[in-house]
């Protein structure tokens, strides 16, 4: 069947692949015919999302990645891969004159750091075959709008942006594309963590022109989309998907 | 952990209302200056003075500012604990 959008005969690694995004991710990737690495650093959760791929062939790797022995490893551990989703993320909610250096730091590591280090190290490592795609989930957060509390999230997407756009003019020699995808709120455990009430929820919903949150499948169908061969001319693009939040 | 100083930590996060008029009884969230990020101010408050996590439904639920104090209160001694 006609279907540029395949992934078959394509390894991709995705993190991040215990819950939510890259949850999702790993099992649409796995469906339209990926070979999938998934990497998360709960075992448990891992294996859940393990067993609801399909297909067979995929690899499951548990790594926390604040540890540099265990990124090392990751990346020792894993075959070559046509490309590369680096989902892992956290949100902490703070205003902006409570901000500290432990908290900042915390979430640059796990939103900026982990996610550039581990492509620097797969680029070293050639483990990225030529004509492989990279893809970041950054956000709208920092590359577009902000919301209140959010100062240290917006700056850490900020800058995945920011560098996603350098690496995609280097790796271009290399064949390697680069690209981010911008989600405006997705329906995933990181939305809420009790700093906002359900009501503010809904009405930060009725704010979106499409009236509803994302799921996290429609994120996946993006980010797909940038590892498949349709995309083979795109690189060093922000792609948003925000139910049109974005436009007011 | 003291009344007196919770309502001082509490008045340091308003910015137009005079803090004198701040007291145990004081309907917070009928401030004329009460908005969603002063929730989020008063949430960072509790954390850094107290060691406390408190949800925005902690602030819903509660109408003055005693009520708080008393939610603060009891997970400041389960922690201690």
């Amino acid at each position: 069947m006609y279907n540029p959008f395949s992934l078959k005969g394509k390894t991709i690694l995705v993190t991040g692949a215990s819950s939510g995004i890259g949850k999702a991710t790993a099992i649409e990737c796995s469906k339209i015919g990926a070979t999938v690495v998934i990497t998360g650093r709960d075992e448990q959760r891992l294996n859940l999302t393990y067993s609801q791929l399909e297909g067979s062939g995929h690899l499951k790797l548990v790594a926390d990645f604040k540890i540099e022995d265990e990124l090392v490893a990751l990346v020792n551990n894993i075959p070559e891969i046509d490309g590369l989703v680096n989902v892992a993320g956290i949100v902490k909610t703070l205003p902006f004159q409570f901000v500290n250096r432990v908290e900042l730091m915390n979430i640059f590591d796990v939103n900026f750091f982990s996610p550039v280090l581990l492509s620097q190290k797969i680029v070293k490592a050639r483990k990225l075959k030529k004509g492989s795609s990279i893809v970041f989930i950054s956000s709208i957060e920092g590359t577009v709008t902000t919301h209140i509390g959010n100062s240290m999230y917006a700056a850490s997407k900020g800058a995945v942006s920011a560098i996603s756009k350098n690496m995609a003019l280097e790796l271009a020699a290399k064949k390697i594309r680069v690209n981010c995808i911008l989600p405006g709120m997705v329906e995933t455990p990181l939305i809420n963590l009790g700093e906002i009430t359900e009501e503010q929820l809904e009405a930060d919903k009725r704010l979106y022109p499409l009236k509803r949150f994302g799921k996290p499948e429609e994120v996946a169908y993006a980010i797909i989309y940038l590892l498949s061969d349709a995309s083979s001319w795109v690189t060093g693009s922000n792609l948003l998907i925000d139910g049109g939040f974005t436009l007011l | 952990m003291k009344i007196e100083i919770f309502i001082a930590n509490f008045a340091a996060q308003l910015e137009e209302t005079d803090a004198s008029i701040i007291t145990a009884e004081t309907k917070f969230r009928e401030l004329d200056e009460w908005d969603s990020l002063m929730a989020l101010y008063i949430i960072a408050m509790v954390d850094e003075e107290y060691g406390v996590k408190i949800k925005g439904d902690d602030m819903r639920n509660s109408i003055c500012i005693k009520d708080l104090y008393e939610i603060v209160k009891a997970r400041f001694k389960t922690t201690l604990v």
